[in-house]
């Protein structure tokens, strides 16, 4: 048991080291010469010079390497091009922002989609079925900015129901602290997202969970569960489902992670001052630390996510440690 | 030819159901559309459009002359949205065919040799599986440029992860096949082997995968085009709504940002239930759930 925990979590340091190393790499030798763009050759040289000593991009390329991973053991991530404040200072809100709007939305999306995909399943073959999978499916298809455009402009401009972007009302909470998480404004704001992330998700648990429970039509523990005389509803939740939830929970932390890199697109939409909006900003200022650093935190948490659900699966089906 | 086989395997599997048959002409409609559309394209996508007093038309609604309006440039939706199928259907096809046969092609090796290449190319797979997909082509796309090839060569390098993972399995069980030793015996070489007896067995699980990775590269194209790293020269439908978002007038035009929404979703919608519709074909055990 031990063992294999152990190595499922050097595997996960691996991915991550490699992901550090590739970053970094990448940075530095794509085409283009990334100082180029934080340090403008219109400077004068001499401006340039002290520019590249403060960034450290005077050193050779190992040696800068080495500070680099020093550096995100400590994790300083540097200063960010476009604020000059340290980047790490920036970042830990926005993470717990993309949490904030990530995970609830995903939770609730797998338990409505469980729910809804044992009810169809044990049910099997009726319209509402079919018409719920070719919904969730087109909703799935759909591009989530879109629907979230969509949403906005029925719900908040049409009727007015939710503010049309951000966390909380701008100017409302100056400091920003941790006051704004609890207030009813941050709550309206997190509604109408919350809902999009909810519904553009609920396709894969729902099917999942259809077709999981549509197996379990004609088991033996299924049919010996009838005939001690339990009721329909005791045999899908007690029984059916319970055994169903195995590829449920060990699929969620892996689209936990991959939520938060779809997250990307919806706090865009929606002016949420998550890791993804944050990335895409940097992007677009050439704030090459921010986007290093904002990546690299969204790739932890994916790893963290399948890292979890493999030690998830682990408890939940002992069988799979011995492979 | 195994793949024309294949090919046409595919066709009757999906076309034997109602919604596969359905999926399948709408996705041939796309097709169709990505050929013909600039040509029947009544206006240029890019031309600005004025009335006839000579003013522009600045956000128009639907009318006779302008099927689906203007947008606040002007420009003919209808038009741009016949454009914009070319680009979705080429990034689309090119990712998911690019995608699965490099990821072919890994599993095949992994599986069929196993020891060290096979826990080489899994760790591989293992990190790709942890890159964060939209993130991960910004990064590339800001630093070395936006272009249809990038975005098509990004997206491949992260999706033949999974063809790869689902075809190394299939081929570890096939390995251990009579015919496969039967074809040893007679002294086929290993490369005989895995292209000739083994590579037409997985190719049908292959083909799920493109559809997959298909839906994925619509989606993403579409996202990256709203996030307005798109290659600026392309009409695309991601770019459409994304010229719509950034003028902060759509909430004005619907005819403007519907259109290619519904579109995209028509689209990904089709392809989706071919591959539904062929998977329970191929792979009967997951019509039964995993």
């Amino acid at each position: 048991m031990s063992s294999f925990w152990l190595r499922r979590l050097w595997h996960s340091a691996l991915t991550l080291f490699t992901m550090l190393t590739l970053m970094f790499f990448m940075f530095r030798m794509l085409p283009g010469d990334p100082t180029a763009t934080v340090i403008s050759p219109a400077l004068y040289p001499k401006a340039q010079e002290a520019l590249k000593i403060q960034f450290g991009l005077d050193k050779p390329l190992w040696e800068q390497y080495l500070r680099y991973l020093g550096n995100l053991a400590t994790l300083d991530f540097g200063l960010s091009f476009h604020t000059g404040r340290p980047v790490a200072e920036e970042i830990g809100g926005r993470l717990l922002n993309t949490i904030l709007l990530v995970f609830p939305s995903m939770i609730a999306a797998y338990v409505l989609g469980s729910f809804v995909g044992a009810i169809l399943g044990w049910k099997r073959g009726s319209k509402t079925e079919a018409i719920l999978v070719f919904v969730s499916t087109a909703l799935q298809s759909a591009p989530v900015f879109w629907l979230s455009m969509i949403a906005i402009l029925f719900f908040s401009i049409k009727l007015d129901l939710f503010p049309v972007g951000h966390i909380v009302t701008p100017g409302m909470f100056p400091d920003e602290d941790w006051r704004m998480y609890f207030s009813l404004d941050f709550l309206h704001h997190l509604a109408l997202p919350f809902l999009i992330n909810t519904i553009y998700n609920f396709c894969f648990p729902f099917l999942l969970m259809r077709s999981s429970i549509l197996a379990t039509v004609g088991e033996e523990y299924i049919e010996l569960a009838r005939m001690k005389g339990l009721t329909e509803k005791a045999v899908l939740y007690r029984h059916a489902m319970r055994n169903s939830l195995l590829p449920i929970a060990t699929t969620l932390p892996m689209t936990l992670g991959w939520a938060v890199a779809g997250s990307v697109v919806i706090e865009t939409v929606f002016s949420w001052p998550g890791l993804g909006l944050l990335m895409v900003e940097a992007v677009g200022h050439s704030d090459f630390p921010m986007v290093q650093a904002a990546f690299l935190l969204i790739a932890a948490l994916t790893v963290a996510g399948t890292l979890m659900a493999d030690l998830l699966y682990s408890i939940l089906d002992p069988r799979i440690v011995n492979h | 030819m195994a793949v024309m086989d294949i090919l046409r395997k595919f066709y009757q599997a999906t076309w034997a159901t109602t919604g596969g048959r359905i999926s399948l002409l709408v996705f041939g409609f796309c097709v169709i559309l990505a050929i013909v559309g600039p040509w029947i394209a009544p206006f240029d996508p890019m031309a600005r459009n004025y009335d006839a007093a000579g003013k522009l038309l600045r956000l128009a609604p639907p009318s006779s002359e302008h099927w689906l309006g203007t947008t606040v440039f002007g420009r003919d939706v209808f038009s741009q949205m016949l454009w914009g199928a070319r680009p979705a259907m080429i990034i689309g096809v090119l990712t998911a065919v690019g995608s699965v046969i490099i990821g072919l092609n890994f599993g095949l090796i992994a599986g069929y040799f196993g020891g060290r290449i096979d826990s080489l190319l899994m760790r591989i797979t293992d990190i790709l599986l942890g890159l964060p997909f939209l993130p991960f082509i910004i990064v590339v796309l800001s630093l070395s440029g936006r272009s249809i090839w990038t975005i098509v060569l990004a997206m491949v390098v992260v999706l033949w992860r999974s063809t790869a993972r689902i075809v190394r399995a299939e081929v570890m069980s096939l390995r251990e096949r009579q015919f496969v030793a039967a074809a040893r015996t007679t002294g086929a070489s290993d490369f005989d082997i895995l292209y000739r007896e083994i590579a037409p067995n997985v190719l049908p699980l292959a083909m799920t995968s493109i559809t997959f990775a298909l839906a994925w590269a619509i989606i993403t194209e579409a996202s990256i085009g709203f996030l307005g790293f798109g290659d600026p020269d392309v009409v695309s439908w991601g770019s459409i709504i994304y010229e719509a978002y950034a003028s902060q007038m759509m909430y004005r035009a619907p005819w403007w940002v519907v259109p290619p929404g519904v579109a995209i979703m028509v689209l990904v919608t089709s392809v989706y239930f071919i591959g539904r519709a062929y998977e329970d074909v191929v792979n009967p055990r997951l019509q039964e759930g995993r």
